[in-house]
Parts: C-alpha cells; structure tokens; sequence
C-alpha cells in the first residue's frame, strides 16, 4: 500500500506514503510555518535541519511536539497543527529566536522580505517576553557579500547551499550553545576562503545575516556628476525578474519598462549586456571552431572539452578547485566583461569620450559580477572595464528611491549601437542557453550551411546535469550542461576520470542559471518563480527578428569597424583573458 | 593467578593513579624483592574498586584485607607486618564512621554489603592488561558459546529475554534494538560501543574500560554476530588516557588470541573493533551526533527517524550500545536470561551503576540491583551524609536529571520510578546534596553547563537554556520577581517539549524539579531576597555585632577591600557597598561577632 490515512485538524486525508507531516497538511490545504525548512522542487534541493522548531505540530500519543518538516506521516495519525499548546510552543521558540535577533529592522536590508519579520507578524507577537544578552559576531565585508551574523537564526539554508549545492564547503556551523553561528572555518573573512560569491547563501538566507554588498549609492553619484558620461547596460536575466519587485507575476517581462526606468534614473546609454552575449559568442564559438578543427585533424594536444566561462563563480570555483584544468575554459571574458572593455574602447572613441570620463555600470542577477569586474586583468591603469556591477534587487532599490512609478513605464527600446542583441543572446539568462546560443552560430560557421531549426530543446530544462549529441554536419558534438557548482563538480569528475566525452560544456553556478542568480528578488523557496523566469526568457528569444548571434547586424559592424574578426590579435586583447592557480 | 600465595591489588583506576598508586606499587615491590618474597607475592594494578572517597586502595587476598588511603611509604609496613608476618596493619583499615569499628575483609564494610557487581565483575579483581586474567574468570566464554552453539536469533532472544536495558540514559531494550539492527538489510553494518560518558561526576563507562576492557570487546564481537557487523568502533572521549590506552592494549592481545580478525575461533566469523576519540562534548554521547561526530562531521543530533539501527555510521544500520550496557552482555549468556531477569524489578532488569558523588560520606562507583531504595544508596552504601548534616536532595540522572526531595528516599530505584518522581535514570549519576546547598544555585548551576554543551542547532535549546540561566541568574543574584518563577515553568515546558534531541527535551529538569520540591526556596529568593542556604553570595550581608565585638582589628586588617572601618578597642562596622562577601572576616572573628544574614 502506498497510501496512508490520517487526521490533521480533524480532516481524514490520505496521503503517499513517506512524505512529511508539513507536505501532507500542505495537499489539504493547511499551511504549517516554518522557518528553516526550505525546498527547491526538481532541483533536489531541501534543507531541513529541523532546527528552528516552528512547525511543530501535536501528535496523539506522541510524548513532545513533532517538526512537520522532518516528520513522516503514518497510518492513523492524528495530527493536530494550531492546538493552544502548538501556538503556545511555536510562539515561545519565536519569542527566543527573536530576543536573540537585533531588532533594527526598520533599517534592515531585509526589511519587508524578511522571512523571520514575516513570521513574527504573522504569529501574532507584539511582545518579546526573553530578555537577555544577545550574541554578536565580527561582520565581515567581502568585494561582494556582507556577513551580518548577529541576524544568523542557525537556519543552516546558506551551509546546505554552500555544501551541498555548490560543493564549495566555506560556510558551516561553528562554536556551540548559544554562540553557535554559521561561518567560514575559524571564522575568517569570506574573502580568505575559497568562496565563489555565487551568492546562493544570500539568495537563501531569510533574514539580513547574508546580504550583497550595496553600491547605489556610488552609481547615484556618478550620475549626479556632470562631468560623467554614464551607460549601463544589463544582462538577461534582469528582465525575466525585476517585475517580481513591483509586485507582478514571476515570469512577466519588463524589458521596455527596465530600459524607461534606467533611461529616467539618468543614464546617458541605456545598453544591452546581450549584445556583448552575442559578442560572446562570436569570440567562443569561433574558438570551439578552432579546437575542434584542430581534433578533427587529428591533432592531440587540443583542450577539449572547451568550458564556457561566462560565469564568475565558477571561474573562481575552478582556479581555487581545479587549477588544474584552468587551460580548458574560453579563454572568452564574460559578456559583462567584454561589454565594459568595447564600451571603454570602441564606443568611448566613436563617442570621444576619454575613458576616465566614462563610467559603466551593469545590472546583474548576480552578486559575483561584483567581485569579477574588481579583478584586476579587467582593469586599465587602474580603470575597471566595468564600474559598477548592481543587483536586480539594488535596481528595484534605485527605481523606488527615485519616485519611478515602475508598473506604469511605457516600453521603450535600448540605445545603439551596444544595445541591439539576438534571441541567442537573450537565452544566455538560463541554464543550456549559452551553450544553444555557441550552437546556433557554430553549426552555421562550420557547416556554412543554414541551421534546419532554431530551437535546441534537448538543451533546455532543469535537470542538474544534462547532456545531448547534435549532429554537426556529420560529426556529432557532445554537449554537456551543468547548473550548480556541485553538479558541475560531479561533470568535472567524470570527464577527469575519463567517464565521459564531451567536446563542449556550460557551467554555470546558480541552480537554474542567471535566473536563479543571488541577486535576483528572493524566490523564498518556490521553485516556480525559476521556472517561470526560464520560461519568459525563451519567450523573449522566440519573439527576437534575429535569433543568431553572428546576425546582429551591429556585431558585424564592430568586427568591420574595429575589431577585424573573430579571435583577431585586438579581439584578443580585449575580449579574452587568462585563469590563475588559487589553490 | 595460582602460583602465588598471596595477590596485592592495587587500584590502578584513574582517581587512585592520580594519588600515587604507581608509586606505591613501586614502592610494594621493592620492599617485597627486598624481604625476598618475589616468588610468593604477586602486586596487581586492577580496575577501580570503586571506593574512591578512600584511595588509594589496597587489598591482600586470599584474605580480603582492604586498606585505605594507603600512601608509597606505607609499603615497608604492609611488606613487613602484613605479608611477611601475617599481621592486619590495624591503622590502614577502614573505620566505619557511625560505629568507629575497623574492618578487615571489605565484605564487611556497608559499602560492599548491599553492591552487587555485574557490570562491574571484573574490576579492582584483574589485571585489566592481561588477557589471560580476564580469560580466567569465564572471559571469552560468552563469545564461543553464541558462535558455537546459539544462533544469532537464539542470542538475541537471550538479551530480549534478560530485560536489559541501555544503561546509557535512555533505557531502550537492548535485545529490541539488536533485533531491529539485523533486520536492517546492508552490505555493511557497525556495531559502536558508546564510551562518550559527559555526565559530570559520572566514571563509570571510563571504570569499566580502565578495569575491564575485555568485557565490552567480548559484548561487542557478540553483537556484531547477533546483527551481521564485521566492524565495530568504540567512541571515547580523548579526555580518558588511562582507558584509552587499556583498550589498546585489550584489542591487541584480543588480536593476538584470534578473539578478533578474520575467522574468530575458528568459526568463519569476522570481526574487528578501531577507537574513534572524541573532544569531549557531551551532546556526542546522543547516538546521531556521536555518529556525526565519527564521520569527521560536526558532532550534533540529527532528527530520528531514521534510526542509527536502519541509517547510522556512513549511511549504515549502527548498533549503539553504551560501555555498561555491553559489560552485562557476557554474564548474560554466561548465566542465562532466567538468572538476569530475577534480579530488579518488573520492568527494569539487572543492576545500575552509579556514580556516588557530592555530600556523602562515601563517595564512588557502586553498583546495586534495580529496586534498590535511595535511602539505602545514600545511607547504607553511601554512609550518609557528610559532617552530620541533614540530606537536602539527591539529583540523579545527570545534569539533566531531577533534584528529589527526602519524600522520594523510599523509592525503588529503577527506570519508570526515576521517571515518575520527575528525574531519569540516565547514565548513573547521582550527586547528594545537603542542608548548605542552595537548589536555586544548584539549577543554575546545572543550566550554566548545559549552556557550554548545547549544540546550537535547535532554537529553543540554544537559546531557551540561556534565556531560563539568565533568570535563575536573575534571582541568585537578588534582582528575581515572584512572576520569573512562572516564566521559569512556562519556558522550561516548551524546551522538553520542542527541543531536537534528548539534550534539550531534559535541560530543564533541574529547573522544574526544583521549583516543584523546593518552591520555598525560590520564593525567598524573590520576595525576601534571601538564600535560606546562605550560598547566593549576592544575597549574603556580613555584619558585626556590636555587643560581642572586642574591636580586636583582626576582621580590619584581614579585609581584602578595605569595607571594615573601626578604632581599637571600638566596635568595628562594616561598610556593606564595598564587601565583597568574601567571608574572611567571618572565618577571621575569634569571639563570633560576625553575623550572615
């Protein structure tokens, strides 16, 4: 029997069996708080410590109160979910967690998305009957993610990504009783470990112990200063999710009313950080090409697997965990990168604008690209290619900050010539999109021949590791895709141990891709918001007049302009870059 | 043990080792190679005789002489008198403190009298380093009778039937749990011998493995037969040397003897034992955190079910058995069942250990059959209370057991009674508490350590521990309201019934037992800001009688902060905003003219 009966407040259900007392209210209709308790459905990905004690539930015959979230349901259960000795229990362990908590919310950077808040009104406490000394810790500020601890609840959701997800072991529990806290290993600062900053802890985290580092007020300055020309440009995933910040359906898409926002902030160029995607792709599809021209003539040496390298935790994840690998990935800069790089060359001069003049700032679902664009191979003399990198949720900041009636915006249309992008561009937000982008145009420059279909949907979805075989003029290319540093941890492994062949491989770190990136709006443990905002990136693509990279007309007229071709001594120069052992 | 004539024990236990018992076995043998009695005397360090409040101890067999407190230079007249002539040195024995008798053979003595040792067999008997002693008293017999004769179902229905129950605190069967193991269906299982033992005060497991560290190696090749594990671990606290190294010592002659390998006697069976060290946190003697522990990971309690039995050590059905729990396995299938269930009471079965400590005249390991009364632990075998004062309480259970209250003395000590009276079992401590101990002091006391041994990982015990340590605080220190004592209830109800793991369901017992049997004393605490025990420091007043003070200036020059003011000849006064309460003018005054109120 597959099936058990029980009673949860009064109501007889059946359920499968094997779920959790917290799953099966859940199919009634009962919603259970919890706090710690996390589950990103079909990415496997769950953390329940059991640790918080909020969904506790009375349970007939049972000595004390049973955690819904850890709880298996039995036959004959009777389960009761809001008894007075529940509220009363559930209130009281909230009551601690709070006299333990520093009560600055009003000038918290979590206020109004904090779970913890949520609770506490929710639970109805307007007093806090535990008074006592409150445990405080160092805070740590890396180039991308500040650790305020003294806000750590010991939900463990950061550990359990940190760890389990992404395999990148900095963060753990430290110390006991009451100092007991999440930390790096003695404590040290994040920016002396071998952290990523993927930043799926903050992504996860459900109060203000883990937040990106902010800097708009840098990007206000620099567009109050008259003295500045200041563009932005903004990379895909921005547009799939800043509409959840306004209050609208996950998945809505907001490209025009994301370019009238920036435009009214006072950008002088709004542009498209998939243009630089699709430049991206004309850089690392014509390596691909290279490589495997060179296998195909036999020759031995050549790096293959070619791993993509648009993402700048897993670029930091290899250098700190496989140096040894670091001659694999392109050595192709990430879209964010190469657009700073040609927006301080190329459109500086076109513009006569002198570099020091110019300030770009980018829009990133991602709290990494904050640490990418300080690294110093993206610096001239001293001046970053790229500014300012700020989050989707720093930009819903600046729009609201600004009195900008976000929902109300007309659309409008990116500047040129560094703002018109592909459909293969667009797709570079998702997991699998990157490597169907490379296709498109690499199918088409090796066979010289018109791609028979545009969409690869045996690169598409949400399984960790995914891999296809597409024929390629004859020679089947093997593809694998990775999402998740831990998975591709494990697609790492296999081609080390010589498991698998692959001739072509994309890695990026944030479960889902970009649109699961940690500076998106909180998803809060609904993985449908994700799936969603995949969903409304294919849109956008499909919707795209030119859909390949090597189509867009104002990519040719780069090459014609400035860069000569693909891969050229001065496309090399600009848009390539190298890896370092971190180990 | 047959060619010598006559065997010096010494106690080699770690509490008579930290008194000079190497020395003074040093010092036996050279008096007796000096006397020429090499060949007739054989000097043993055993196990702990458990009569710890008198060590260093000594006994002579054949005739059971025991002597106490016995220093090295004692040795030339034991040497002398006793084993060359035959004669008892009168002022080394025990002196019975009520009838000031003294006794010879220890079986005389009250302490041994109503013991009845199992668990504790082979201590203070054996040399724990020698293989062949512990052979000699029937070891290793247990182990050839289940590979050669019972099945495994045959020894597991032996323990079923014998009623053990885990000695480690939580009293599951032990046979049940054996069971549930076998049928847990793996290509590996782990049979893991719980040696973790964090109850202050608490010696036992650590006794039993300094004294006889066979017996548990025997227990668990039995039960890695019993359940189909090929490997077994021991975790024990790097804080116990001694015990560590005996164990090694056991495993390797046990290897040595082919009682542990490849094909152990012969019979195809397969069986091994490796030592993991904890650091010492009491929260790993929980089985999952000790388990987590093993595995490199961080030692905290993981939700069950799953059970170590279907999903322990590596993902593995584990069987966890405390030390003493498995000390009683051999004697149990030695014996039978049916001689095992006769003793204690209906439901629970055999002997307990227990860890005699606090203000009582004999302070040490004893072990009494279940249904055994407080009164006769704490009177008869304990010798009553220290100094003449009047018994208070009796906390067993550890810390986070319950204070009982003299109304309980009568009580048959077993599981479901402990349970009733509102305390536990637990591992077997048991710490006695007279007229000068102040119960709210006492929980405080009991939380401020559960406070460093908690985890952290479930709220209510991280923080609920803290928040019900900083009321007690609150009242100890005089700043208590009559209403802290019912949010102390309120608070300490929701740790028992929310906490993750046995840890936090039982931290507040201390808190609860004593607000339940000795509400007054709390009451005085916040009401009349007064500690009836005079302990609470902070609610102490030192003041000088005016009619009984000389104005001797001893109390004004002893003063360590100079709060006493005064001429010669002159009552003196104590100036109460700088004392400290440090007491030494009251022990200082020769004419008794300070006052504690």
């Amino acid at each position: 029997m597959d099936t058990v009966q029980l009673i949860i407040d009064n109501k007889p259900i059946v359920v499968k069996k094997g779920i959790t007392i917290l799953e099966a209210a859940a199919s009634a209709g009962i919603h259970i708080p919890t706090l710690c308790h996390m589950k990103l459905e079909d990415l496997n990905i769950e953390n329940k410590p059991g640790g918080c004690r909020i969904c506790v539930v009375e349970v007939k015959g049972r000595r004390n109160l049973a955690p819904a979230c850890c709880t298996e349901v039995a036959d004959g259960m009777e389960i009761n979910s809001h008894s007075i000795r529940v509220i009363n229990a559930r209130q009281t362990v909230l009551e601690l967690i709070l006299s333990d908590h520093p009560a600055d919310c009003l000038i918290c950077a979590k206020s109004g998305k904090c779970d913890l808040q949520d609770l506490a009104h929710n639970m109805g406490i307007r007093e806090i009957h535990y008074k006592g000394e409150q445990s405080t810790y160092r805070e740590d500020t890396s180039p991308a993610i500040i650790r305020d601890v003294d806000k750590c609840i010991m939900c463990r959701r950061c550990e359990m990504m940190c760890n389990e997800v992404q395999t990148v072991g900095v963060l753990s529990a430290i110390n006991r009783g009451f100092t007991a806290v999440v930390a790096p290993a003695f404590e040290m600062n994040l920016d002396h470990s071998v952290c990523t900053y993927c930043g799926q802890c903050v992504a996860v985290c459900p109060t203000g112990a883990l937040t990106e580092v902010d800097q708009t007020s840098h990007v206000i300055k620099a567009l109050s200063d008259p003295t500045k020309t200041v563009v932005v440009q903004t990379a895909p995933a921005v547009r799939a999710a800043l509409g959840e910040m306004f209050g609208m359906e996950p998945g809505t898409l907001v490209t025009g009313k994301l370019v009238a926002a920036l435009r009214r902030l006072g950008f002088d160029y709004v542009f498209d950080t998939d243009f630089a995607a699709d430049l991206t792709i004309m850089e690392e599809g014509t390596e691909l090409l290279n490589r495997l021209t060179r296998f195909l003539n036999g020759d031995k040496d050549v790096n293959l697997p070619i791993l993509t390298s648009c993402c700048p935790a897993w670029v930091k994840f290899f250098e700190h965990q496989f140096p040894q690998l670091k001659d694999i990935p392109s050595t192709a800069r990430s879209p964010q990168q190469m657009f700073g790089s040609i927006a301080k060359s190329y459109f500086a001069e076109k513009m006569k604008i002198s570099r020091e003049d110019l300030v770009v700032v980018s829009i990133m679902p991602c709290v990494a690209k904050k640490y990418e664009c300080g690294r110093d191979e993206f610096k001239v003399n001293g001046n970053p290619d790229v500014d300012y990198a700020i989050t989707t949720r720093e930009l819903a900041g600046l729009i609201t900050l600004a009195n900008i009636n976000f929902n109300r915006l007309p659309d409008e249309e990116f500047d040129l010539p560094l703002g018109e992008s592909s459909g293969a561009g667009v797709i570079f937000g998702t997991t699998g999109g990157v490597i169907e982008a490379a296709v498109r145009t690499a199918y088409e420059l090796h066979t010289k021949k018109p791609l028979p279909r545009i969409d690869f949907t045996e690169l598409r979805g949400m399984d960790g590791i995914r891999q296809a075989t597409i024929d390629f003029g004859g020679f089947p290319l093997n593809i694998g895709i990775a999402h998740g540093l831990g998975n591709a941890r494990r697609l790492l492994e296999k081609i080390e141990s010589g498991e698998s062949e692959f001739h072509a491989i994309e890695i990026m770190s944030c479960p889902g891709g970009c649109i699961g990136g940690g500076g998106q709006p909180y998803h809060h443990g609904d993985v449908e918001v994700l799936k969603k905002r995949q969903k409304a990136i294919y849109r956008e693509d499909s919707m795209k007049k030119i859909r390949k990279s090597h189509e867009n007309p104002y990519i040719i007229q780069l090459y014609e302009e400035y860069l000569g071709k693909p891969m050229s001594e001065k496309a090399h120069h600009l848009l390539h870059t190298a890896y370092f052992d971190r180990t | 043990m047959t060619d010598y004539k006559i065997h010096v024990l010494i106690c080699g236990g770690t509490g008579c080792k930290s008194a000079d018992s190497d020395e003074l076995k040093k010092s036996l043998k050279q008096w007796i190679d000096e006397v020429g009695l090499e060949d007739d005397v054989q000097v043993v360090l055993t196990g702990c005789f458990g009569f710890c409040e008198k060590g260093p101890i000594v006994k002579v067999l054949p005739d059971n002489t025991f002597y106490v407190s016995v220093t090295p230079s004692d040795a030339e007249e034991i040497v002398k008198e006793h084993l060359l002539k035959g004669r008892v040195v009168q002022r080394l024995l025990y002196r019975d403190p009520n009838t000031h008798q003294q006794i010879s053979d220890s079986k005389g003595m009250d302490f041994y009298k109503k013991q009845m040792r199992i668990a504790l067999r082979n201590c203070g008997f054996i040399n724990p380093e020698n293989i062949q002693e512990y052979i000699s008293r029937d070891g290793y017999m247990a182990l050839g009778k289940c590979l050669t004769e019972l099945t495994p179902e045959d020894t597991i229905q032996e323990i079923k039937d014998s009623g053990l129950r885990g000695r480690g605190g939580g009293g599951f069967p032990t046979g049940l749990k054996w069971e549930i193991t076998r049928k847990s269906e793996a290509d590996q299982k782990y049979v893991v011998c719980n040696a973790d033992e964090g109850d202050p005060g608490a010696f036992m497991d650590r006794s039993i493995l300094e004294g006889d560290p066979h017996s548990v190696i025997e227990a668990m090749s039995i039960c890695g037969y019993c359940i189909g594990a090929s490997k077994g671990l021991v975790y024990i606290r790097a804080e116990y040397p001694l015990a560590i190294e005996r164990l090694k010592i056991a495993l390797d002659q046990a290897r040595e003897y082919g009682l542990l390998g490849e094909d152990i006697l012969g019979t195809g069976f397969d069986f091994d034992i490796d030592i993991r060290l904890g650091a010492g946190a009491f929260v790993c003697g929980e089985e999952t955190a000790l388990i987590h522990s093993m595995e490199g990971k961080r030692g905290e309690p993981t939700f069950k079910p799953p059970f170590p039995s279907v999903s322990g050590f590596l993902g593995k059905p584990t069987n966890v058995n405390n030390v003493e729990t498995f000390a009683n396995i051999p004697v149990i299938i030695n014996k039978g069942a049916s001689w095992f269930n006769k003793i204690g009471t209906e439901n629970s079965k055999g002997t307990k250990v227990f860890a005699l400590a606090g203000k009582i005249n004999n302070v040490g390991l004893i072990e009494v059959p279940m249904g055994t009364t407080l009164r006769e632990v704490i009177y008869d075998i304990g010798g009553g209370i220290k100094d003449g004062k009047e018994f208070k309480s009796v906390q067993t259970g550890g810390p986070s057991g319950g204070c009982l209250t003299k109304n309980f003395l009568d009580t048959p000590i077993d599981y479901d009674n402990l349970l009733k009276a509102g305390s536990m079992m637990g591992s077997g401590g048991m710490i006695v508490m007279d007229e000068d101990d102040c119960m709210v002091a006492i929980a405080r006391f009991y939380l401020e350590f559960i406070l460093e041994e908690s985890c952290g990982k479930c709220s209510p015990c991280r923080i609920g521990n803290k928040r019900l340590f900083e009321i007690l605080d609150k009242i100890t220190s005089g700043k208590g309201e009559e209403k802290d004592i019912e949010r102390l209830i309120l608070l300490s109800n929701v740790i028992k019934d929310t906490s993750l793991c046995g840890l936090g369901q039982t931290s507040p017992n201390p808190v609860l037992s004593t607000i339940l049997n000795f509400r007054d004393e709390y009451l005085a605490h916040v009401n009349e800001k007064k500690c009836p025990s005079g302990q609470c420091k902070s609610l102490l007043k030192y003041e000088i009688i005016e009619d009984l003070c000389t104005g001797c200036t001893l109390c004004f020059r002893n003063c360590p902060v100079g709060a006493i003011t005064g001429e010669r000849r002159q009552p003196h006064y104590i100036d109460q905003s700088l004392c400290i309460k440090c007491g030494v003018c009251y022990e200082k005054c020769k004419f008794n003219a300070i006052k504690l109120t």
